[in-house]
This record gives C-alpha cells, structure tokens and sequence, in this order.
C-alpha cells in the first residue's frame, strides 16, 4: 500500500495540521510516513500545502508531481492540482468558496461541505477533521483509531478534552460521503 | 524498544544536540532553520543537562561565541541558512587555523544574496572549496533524510573532535522542514571539566597544575612556522581523505547509467529510478554521504560500468565539477539543475536524463 496526497487550500484553514494529523495516524498504524509542507510566507495567508506519503515500503522522494489523493479547499488550489490527480484518483473538495467546478471525468471527485458542517457542530475548528474524516471513508490508508490514538500522543494533557469532538468530527465527515 | 518519533530534520538536529551532550548552542534565526533554535528553546536542555542555548545579535556574534567555546574543549554548535552561512565564513576559517572542533548546520536556501527561504543546494562550492580564506577543509555531511539529520550531529561533532577541524551539516530546506520518521540516540551526559582536560590537552582552561597555559589563536607572524601549521593541516586533510569518505550506492552493479546526487535531492532522483526501472531502464545512483572529503574513487569505479553521468543539483552546476574530476574525461558528464528554490520532480529528472542521454530508451531492452 502507498497513498500519495496532497492537502492544499488558505494558510489558516488547518491544511497542515490536517496533514500532520494524517502523517502521526500513519506512524501509530506502523507506516512509513513523509509530510512535506510549502513552507513560504502562504502559512500567513495565500495558499498553503502539504504532500503526505502514506507507505508500507520506505519512501523515496516527499516531492511529487502526482498524487492519489488531492483534497482541495479553495478555488486557486483546485486549479494548480485538478490537474495533478492521477487517473483514477480521488478529489475531494470544499464547494464552499468554488466558482469553478472540477471537470476531469477520468477522477473520483467528492464534493464535502465541510464548512456548514463545523458549524452544525458549533465549532468552526473541526472543518480540517470533518474532512479528514471524508478523507478517511473514501481512502481508508489510516485506521480512524490510528488518528484517535495520533491525537492522544500528540496533543499536550491541556488539550486531551477536545478530543472527543474531533472524534465527532472524523465520525461527521465520514457520514457526508 | 526504540522509540520512533515523527518530527521535522529542524527539530531532530535540536533533540539529537541535546542528546549528544552538547555543551552549547549559539545562533540566529532565519528560514528555513528557525525550528532548531524553537525547539531547542521549547526543550530548554539548560534545566536539564546544562547546556547552553543563546540567541546571539548576529550570525557573526554566534560563530565567534563557537569560536570561544571550542577553544575551551566544549562541544558547541552553530546553525543558519545560506545568507547567515555567508556571514560566519571568516570564523569557520580561524576556527580551521586554531584546529578547533565544532558542528555547523546549513539548511540550504536559494541565493546569492538574500535570495528566497526555498531549498537549493547552491552552497556546494562554499561548504566544500573554502568559504572562508586560507587553505582549509570542513568535514562535510549531506543528510538526506530526517534520520540521517538526527545522526549526523553525533558523527560531525565525533569526527570533528577526532580531527581536530570544524565539521559541517550541509542540510536543504526540503530535509530541514519535512517530517518524518525518526528514532532518536539514546542521552550521552555532557562531559565533565576532568573528562575535557583529559581529552583535550590543548583546550584553554587555565594552567589546572600544569606550568603552562595554553593559547588558541590561528595568528602565527613566522612564515617558517606558519608554513608547518599549514603542512600540518594539510597533513590532517590526508588523514580524513583517506579515513572517512562516505557515500551510498543504489542499484549501481547493473547500471547502464549513473545519477550522482545528494542530500534530499538524490531521493527524488531515486524514486525517477524506481519509475524507470519499471520501465525497463537500468539506472543506478551514487550518494555522496560526505561532499568533503569526496567519494571520486567510488565514483569512479561505479562509472566505469555504464555509459555516462548525470549529476542532479539544486545549483547551476557546482558538485558536477567533482565528478568530472574524479572521472577524468573518461565517461561524458552532464548537469541538470534547477535554481532559486525550484525543487525539480522526478519526472523531470528522468526527462532529463533522456535528454542527454538519447540512446538510453533503446539501450535496455
């Protein structure tokens, strides 16, 4: 198994963390995992993104020209990686903020409106979970227990009680798709 | 068990100091490397094993700070990116004059000038011919993954106390911001003021019984004696040239072509071969693991197997120089860079070798 992704929309929206979260549910599900952000100055606005190469074998190269997987969440970053998806891949994106839809027919195009979403749940902060969790439903490469379990590990023991509202989240994404 | 942690080559370097005993850390941020100085300051290892960790005023303020540490025996360390990396140059080459060990960290960025925070590889010819003036060599490490950044800090600063002369992580903006995973060394305590003495005789820490007291300087107005300083270098250089060449083959021993390349780069050139290979071509690569000393006879012997080079760089074209060099005119060698903080894929890798190499979709079949 090999999953190559790419996570791309405005700094701000949680497109890294997103792929951090992904990247440490690889790790606690014993994978090979590479997380590749665009480091610029897009982290402070503009368009941010992270390639995530989830792998049973080691990895060669964290750069990518394609990819099996593009989530996608606003137009700019539909437009740079429509195009990237290899034939037969999946994208997922946003509609929220789209004028112009994907065309590709050769894709698996989901559209998951992950903002009304995180505001059905009252908290503008589980968008990047919702997703993850549409993410996960399509392209199962991590266990959602995996993420759980990433997010225990990772988070400090100030922040453990919101983890079962990214759970919430993950289980909300899951149901769009 | 191991512990396997997933972090950034950044913060691997500052857990990977900590652990190795570092007595000192002095820099100044800028990007792509900042975390290094973050993270040291999250870990604040100043409470723990006492070492210090000190944002200087300037790049300048951080080597000379180095600069005064080794001269006392300590394990110090420094890290920038390329601009700053231009800015220590003169204390790197007192630091070789006064046959001082330290660690210094490049987390190369596009350049000349302040150029772009993106990854290159345009300080080659720096890191390696000099930088600094006088007839001096760094060691110098190329990490391609975030491990190698972790264990590059135990070998460089080993290797740098062994020989007695600066050594250098020469690191790019990919290895220094990706993530991923790592198992961290086990802690090593600091050595105590008795162990430093001991092992290092010529260390400035005051007369402790003996009748003398030693001096660090790299001034020396006799030309007699300053022209046996410099034999003695030189004489250091050999030692390491034929001691500690490093570097990796990758499916060289049926190679009908070779790609040289190093740090992350040649991992980006490994996936072009794995996609080719699939395709029926039989490409292989060598790794330069150290840039100083160069792996030539490697190369050498590897190139002698296939029809020609090419080397991949994020630089017009510096490391090529070196293989050129160590193959002698007897292969043809071709360079396929990109520049300013452009990070090629590998598609355009292989492209690239077809380019050059025309004959090369016939030839495996």
């Amino acid at each position: 198994m090999k999953e190559e992704i790419v996570i791309a929309g405005f700094g701000g929206q949680g497109v890294l963390s997103m792929g951090k979260i992904l990247a440490y549910a690889g790790l606690m599900d014993d994978k090979e995992v590479t997380w590749m952000p665009s480091y610029g100055p897009e982290q402070r606005g503009g368009t941010a993104n992270v390639t995530v190469i989830i792998s049973d074998k080691s990895i060669s190269s964290p750069v990518l020209d394609t990819f099996d997987t593009a989530v996608v969440l606003n137009q700019q970053s539909l437009d740079k990686f429509e195009s990237k998806v290899k034939p037969g891949g999946t994208l997922i994106y946003d509609p929220s903020g789209i004028h112009r839809l994907p065309e590709r027919t050769d894709i698996k195009i989901v559209a998951v409106d992950a903002m009304t979403a995180s505001i059905e749940l009252k908290n503008s902060k589980t968008y990047n979970m919702i997703l993850l969790g549409a993410l996960l439903k399509l392209r199962p490469v991590v266990d959602t227990d995996a993420v759980i379990r990433g997010l225990r590990k990772t988070l400090p023991e100030r922040h453990h009680h919101l983890i079962p509202l990214n759970e919430t989240a993950l289980q909300k994404g899951m149901s769009l798709v | 068990m191991e512990e396997v942690r997933l972090m950034k080559g950044n913060e691997a370097i500052a857990h990977a100091a900590i652990r190795y005993g570092c007595d000192g850390y002095f820099g100044y941020p800028i990007t792509p490397q900042s975390e290094v100085l973050e993270t040291l300051s999250e870990l604040r290892p100043w409470e723990s094993t006492g070492m210090v960790v000190l944002q200087a005023e300037s790049e300048v303020a951080a080597i000379n700070m180095v600069y005064g540490g080794a001269a006392t025996g300590k394990a110090v360390m420094t890290s920038s990116s390329s601009p700053g990396v231009s800015l220590k140059q003169e204390g790197i080459s007192y630091l070789a004059a006064s046959e001082l060990p330290a660690l210094i960290l490049n987390v190369m960025r596009g350049g000349p000038g302040l150029g772009t925070i993106q990854p290159s590889q345009a300080d080659y010819f720096q890191a390696t011919k000099g930088g600094g003036h006088g007839d001096y060599h760094m060691i110098v490490l190329a990490p391609a993954t975030v491990q190698e950044m972790t264990d590059f800090v135990a070998l460089g600063f080993d290797l740098s106390f062994k020989y007695r002369t600066p050594a250098m992580i020469l690191a790019d903006g990919v290895v220094g911001q990706m993530m991923e995973k790592v198992v961290l060394p086990p802690f090593r305590p600091r050595r105590s003021e008795e162990e430093i003495r001991r092992q290092c005789p010529w260390a400035a820490c005051g007369k402790m019984g003996r009748d003398h007291r030693n001096v660090v300087t790299s001034l020396e107005l006799d030309s007699a004696k300053m022209e046996k300083n410099n034999e003695r270098f030189q004489a250091t250089y050999r030692a390491i040239e034929a001691a500690e060449v490093r570097y990796q083959e990758y499916f060289t021993e049926d190679a009908d072509y070779l790609i040289v390349a190093f740090g992350s780069i040649a991992r980006i050139c490994l996936k072009a071969i794995e996609d080719a290979r699939e395709a029926g071509l039989k490409i292989g690569m060598l790794r330069p693991i150290t840039l100083w000393p160069f792996p030539s006879e490697a190369i050498a012997k590897a190139a002698a197997r296939t029809h020609g080079i090419l080397t991949v760089e994020l630089n017009a074209g510096q490391m090529v120089e070196d293989v050129r060099l160590a193959v002698g005119g007897s292969k043809p060698v071709y360079h396929f860079g990109r520049m300013g903080g452009i990070v090629p894929n590998p598609n355009e890798v292989l492209a690239a070798l077809k380019s050059h190499f025309p004959e090369i979709e016939s030839s495996n079949k």
